[in-house]
């Protein structure tokens, strides 16, 4: 499995992890190419359907990004995004798809460090993984 | 409690009920009436109390969900006071309603009724023509509601929603209690203290009397059997979903005719995103997939149809089974939804229904749960 590459479909709230990566740019921190950023204003704005359709159409992992507990822009976005993935995690783990595809981490507009060594991770953890078994379901 | 005379149970409630609207308690009511063909049953909004004769308040059959009814009627410009009569998972699905500001209860008396289950509205057709319906069935459930052993008529048994049911009873402004009391004699009534006096002084006299002795262990007895059928239901189904391949075998043959999303009453938005154009790709992308996997399966969106709506609403499933009697495709939907629904309420500790100052999971949060450290939710 050395020569599979992981594809990451990540959305990211314009406030903080929008900004973090942008940061993580501007300060030449270095991350794999592995990962797709699709920006919202909020991640309270992701919807589990996003999630599912991306996994569903073949990306091996989501990344949900916030900001910290506290600094959501809209007050409270970020919660409320973190009961919808726990929501739909559950669903998919009681429909027997336990793997550890969809992260939601809180990413601060000053952390691009933090934001560079998180996808590094992921991208590492998905490689361990494997393909996503989903993007077999016959089933677009 | 209410005293019945002759042994007419359903006359005594609707003696109550017609007092209700004759006093000006309420201005109308809205309660299940025979079809003139006998075989079926359908809310009526009566306003006349002597229109009342010949409601079937026990009626056995669950056409439409009545909390959808309740949303027509109370959501826009409603000034005047309605009693809605209803079984236990229509009033906990009209309290969800209202958490989603599609139900205003300002303006509505929940009537609840001791419920011990329905049957498919075909089933209940076939009863009638066999004669085994009517009269001659509320006269019977009303008998072995005493002991809450209610059986159904041989041949037939009560929705599968219905055998897995917890709640035969939630609460109500006005509850109209059958479990546990020797019917042919007396009904039990639970009314708030303020209705009460309400009623008392527009002069409706209630006996006094209390709650039947055995209602508590009739009632506990009920819920434990039909919990035990519950679990070992989800046992069933929990092993002939394994992963998601096996989930989409057991739902390949949905059609996608969208009905479970129109019987569900929870299933408020007016515009659904299944019913828009998200999932109208070119024919290049669905050639695309194709390519990428090899070949799909068309059409494409069961299972995202079905885990979508299930993140929607399933933390307010009230267990009503409405999607299973919509199903064309008999495809075990509430099972599913009740099965995984059960582990994620428990999750957010929430009970769909319960209580209408409570807040729906999908709307709150508490900042000191599900922690997200840079690890994992």
């Amino acid at each position: 499995m050395s020569d599979f590459e992981p594809r990451i479909i990540a959305f990211l709230c314009h406030w903080c992890t929008y900004t973090g990566a942008d940061l993580a740019g501007t300060t030449r921190q270095q991350y794999p190419p592995n990962i797709r950023i699709i920006h919202l204003m909020c991640s309270g704005a992701v919807d589990s359907i996003y999630i599912l359709k991306a996994l569903i159409d073949g990306a091996d992992g989501v990344l949900i990004g916030g900001c910290h507990p506290g600094d959501c822009h809209y007050q409270t976005g970020n919660f409320k995004a973190r009961r919808r993935v726990a929501i739909l995690k559950n669903i998919l783990d009681q429909m027997g798809f336990k793997e550890d595809r969809i992260w939601m981490r809180w990413i601060s507009a000053s952390e691009g460090k933090l934001f560079a060594d998180t996808v590094t991770k992921m991208v590492e953890e998905l490689k361990k993984m494997g393909p996503n078994p989903m993007k077999q379901l016959w089933n677009a | 409690m209410l005293r019945v005379s002759e042994g007419k149970t359903e006359g005594a409630m609707i003696g109550f009920l017609k007092s209700l609207l004759e006093k000006g308690v309420v201005e109308a009511m809205l309660i299940p009436k025979a079809l003139p063909s006998q075989d079926g049953f359908a809310q009526t909004l009566i306003r006349d109390p002597e229109k009342l004769n010949g409601v079937c308040i026990l009626s056995p059959t669950l056409p439409v969900q009545s909390a959808r009814v309740a949303s027509f009627l109370s959501i826009k410009n409603l000034n005047r006071k309605v009693a809605v009569v209803l079984k236990a998972c229509e009033i906990r699905a009209i309290v969800e309603l209202s958490k989603f500001l599609q139900v205003k209860l300002d303006h509505l008396c929940l009537v609840g009724v001791d419920c011990p289950g329905t049957f498919e509205v075909p089933d209940y057709s076939k009863m009638a023509q066999e004669g085994k319906g009517g009269e001659h069935l509320s006269r019977e459930i009303f008998r072995r509601m005493e002991n809450g052993e209610v059986i159904p008529p041989q041949g037939y048994s009560f929705r599968n929603a219905c055998q897995i049911c917890e709640y035969p009873i939630t609460k109500a402004d006005i509850h109209i209690q059958l479990f546990g009391y020797k019917t042919d004699q007396t009904i039990g009534l639970e009314i708030g203290e303020k209705l009460e006096k309400e009623l008392e002084e527009k002069g409706i006299l209630l006996d006094p009397g209390g709650e039947s002795a055995r209602r508590g262990d009739v009632l506990q007895k009920l819920i434990a059997e039909r919990t035990k059928r519950r679990d070992s239901v989800f046992q069933e189904f929990k092993g002939m979903v394994k992963d998601l391949g096996s989930f989409l075998d057991r739902f390949s043959s949905c059609i996608r005719c969208h009905n479970c999303m129109v019987a569900c009453p929870i299933c408020y938005c007016k515009e659904c995103v299944f019913r828009t154009a998200i999932f109208e790709h070119d024919g290049d992308q669905f050639l695309r997939w194709a390519d990428r996997k090899g070949g799909i399966r068309m059409p494409t969106d069961t299972l995202i149809f079905h885990l979508i709506r299930m993140s929607h609403m399933v933390t307010s499933c009230v267990g009503c089974g409405l999607c299973d009697s919509a199903c064309p495709s008999r495809l075990p939907v509430a099972t599913l939804f009740r099965s995984v629904g059960d582990r994620i309420q428990r999750m957010f500790n929430y009970v769909p229904g319960r209580d209408a100052s409570e807040t729906p999971p999908v709307a709150s949060f508490r900042e000191d749960e599900l922690k997200i450290e840079s690890g994992a939710l």
